[in-house]
């Protein structure tokens, strides 16, 4: 599948966006975080800057960005127009939770009820993007139930790794943050493994004989072109990534995704607090972005659309 | 409403493809993008198309295969494949589509792509297995076979063009249209008699075009007129055949 850069820079972004919110809601609620109007007003404004950057990123691949707000009328069908939905719906309880948080300055009671019902709604839209993929029984390495776990797991992750770097901006830092981080980011590694594992263990389903059904005749292969340049169809569903170059971007990516900011918050932990750590903290949230940036390219460009049978591919 | 609709007629146009008789001339296609590159879909644009680059929108794609039994002996084939949109009784390209766009008609089972409302996000080409939609890119909207809902209702057209541009271009008749729901209607009792097939039933899509597999090829010399195998001429036939300086040099040749 083509990765458009639009939708890479979206999912990543608002995964993290999400991730954050539903931290900041769920442990604002029970009091875990700085109570400082300033610390929540930067920790919101950030979470909601990453969705609408994410979610306006999203509308560039359209053919038709001003038509956008029709995507919201077919929740009852459609995974990507839930998903919109829910992008919105999410904004009132978590604005809300915010405005009482920075301005009310308070967390508690109706307000904590409400973060708990926002932390829910953040939830419910990540889980809508990957269901947006994985119910997509034309794309076997999409329709793989590992796929909407490691879109939140990596939301989720990459969202406690801002968080701790708030943490430690604002001199607030704590063991249990960053243990969540180290915790949230092994998960993310290990759903990630799962993934891969799944997808290369897979057999392939069908052939060009099961595309044509011509299978029963012989063995099928493509004989003519049906056209002489490629058209849409191949250009959006036919680019796939060469093996030999997926294991070395899986390897960037882990590294980076995972291993560098695990690395780095453990380091953070050590340090306890202080300019450094917050450095630490800083780059461990920069380079998990860049390497679920691979991640999500990866994600597209090893995926194989079951239409690629019928322009020459040999399983899929 | 990008739901399936729940209450049909019962009535199912679509397409039979006999795939024993398409020769893959292209006239379908051909006549396919003259009609809808004026017709409901107008327009379907080209890129570059003076050029050596030259791409655009077709709804209808003519594919060829070679099938090869294996076994070594005759039998081996080359097949041409037209493809186009199936209209899928579970047309997951309509059911992904957020904005209610893509429609599959409650009257004749027909799914349509409303220009209008579509936003093109290109879901719904990622959610069909057969290729059959085209992104324009000029348009910024999704373009797909519309069974030439705008001829095959048209009381302006003379009966018999009543019919989709590309089965009334077919030269070898491999192209056949009608109500698939319809048991008495020719085209099912083509499919019941040639065991018409859906394209990866498994998928669970239930696509109403049938394509109709190639006929058994006579596979063996003794199915058909030529001899067995080839004897050497004799006797009145070898002296028909020749004078006496060929009769000399067979002679000669085979001493």
């Amino acid at each position: 599948m083509h990765p458009a850069y639009s939708v890479l820079i979206f999912t990543t972004a608002s995964g993290a966006g999400y991730g954050l919110m539903m931290l900041l809601c769920l442990f604002g609620a029970v009091g875990a975080l700085p109570v400082s109007p300033w610390f929540g007003a930067v920790g919101f404004g950030l979470s909601f800057a990453l969705v609408t950057a994410g979610l306006l990123a999203s509308t560039f691949h359209l053919g038709h960005p001003e038509r956008a707000w029709r995507a919201v009328t077919q929740w009852r069908s459609s995974w990507l127009s839930r998903e919109g939905c829910m992008a919105l719906i999410t904004y009132v309880p978590s604005g809300l939770f915010a405005i009482a948080w920075v301005f009310l300055e308070t967390q508690g009671g109706v307000w904590a009820a409400l973060a708990t019902l926002g932390a829910a709604c953040a939830f419910l839209t990540v889980y809508c993007t990957g269901m947006i993929y994985q119910s997509l029984k034309t794309i076997p390495q999409w329709h793989n139930e590992w796929v909407t776990p490691v879109y939140v797991i990596l939301g989720l992750a990459s969202g406690a790794l801002w968080l701790n770097l708030l943490l430690q901006a604002f001199g607030a830092g704590r063991d249990l943050f960053g243990w969540m981080v180290v915790v949230l980011l092994l998960a993310g590694l290990l759903a990630k493994f799962g993934y891969w594992h799944s997808i290369d263990t897979a057999k392939p389903l069908r052939n060009p004989g099961h595309a044509t059904g011509l299978g029963r005749l012989g063995r099928v292969r493509q004989w003519e072109t049906a056209h002489t340049q490629a058209n849409y169809v191949q250009r959006e569903m036919g680019f796939h990534v060469a093996r030999r170059h997926a294991h070395k971007l899986r390897v960037y990516a882990m590294l980076a995704a995972f291993i560098v900011p695990l690395l780095l918050s453990l380091v953070t932990i050590g340090l306890g607090g202080g300019v450094l750590a917050t450095i630490l903290a800083g780059v461990a949230a920069v380079v998990s972005i860049l390497g679920l940036l691979v991640e999500r390219w990866l994600f597209f460009a090893e995926a194989q659309h079951v239409v690629t049978l019928y322009y020459g591919a040999e399983s899929a | 409403m990008t739901s399936l609709p729940q209450t049909t007629t019962g009535k199912k146009l679509g397409l039979v493809i006999d795939l024993d008789t398409c020769v893959g001339c292209q006239a379908c296609a051909v006549s396919c993008k003259e009609w809808n590159t004026t017709g409901y879909s107008a327009p379907l644009t080209d890129h570059n198309p003076y050029a050596a680059e030259a791409h655009g929108v077709w709804l209808n794609r003519i594919h060829s295969y070679e099938v090869n039994p294996g076994s070594g002996d005759s039998g081996g084939m080359t097949v041409n494949f037209p493809r186009s949109c199936l209209h899928c009784e579970e047309a997951a390209c309509v059911t992904v589509c957020p904005t209610g766009a893509s429609y599959k008609r409650a009257e004749d089972g027909i799914v349509l792509v409303n220009p209008d409302t579509c936003i093109g996000c290109k879901l719904c080409s990622w959610a069909c297995p057969y290729g059959a939609r085209e992104y324009d890119e000029d348009d910024g909207v999704m373009k797909k076979c519309t069974l030439c809902v705008d001829r095959i209702y048209n009381e302006n057209l003379e009966p018999e063009d009543r019919q989709p541009a590309c089965v009334r271009a077919c030269p070898t008749g491999a192209r056949h249209f009608g109500d698939l729901g319809d048991p008495e209607s020719a085209v099912s009792g083509l499919v019941r008699a040639r065991g018409g097939f859906d394209l990866m039933p498994g998928l669970g899509y239930r696509p109403v075009n049938k394509y109709l597999p190639p006929r058994e090829r006579r596979a063996s010399p003794k199915d058909s007129a030529a001899p067995a195998e080839l004897v050497a001429m004799s006797g009145a036939d070898s002296a028909a055949a020749g004078d006496g300086v060929f009769r000399w040099l067979d002679r000669i040749l085979t001493r």
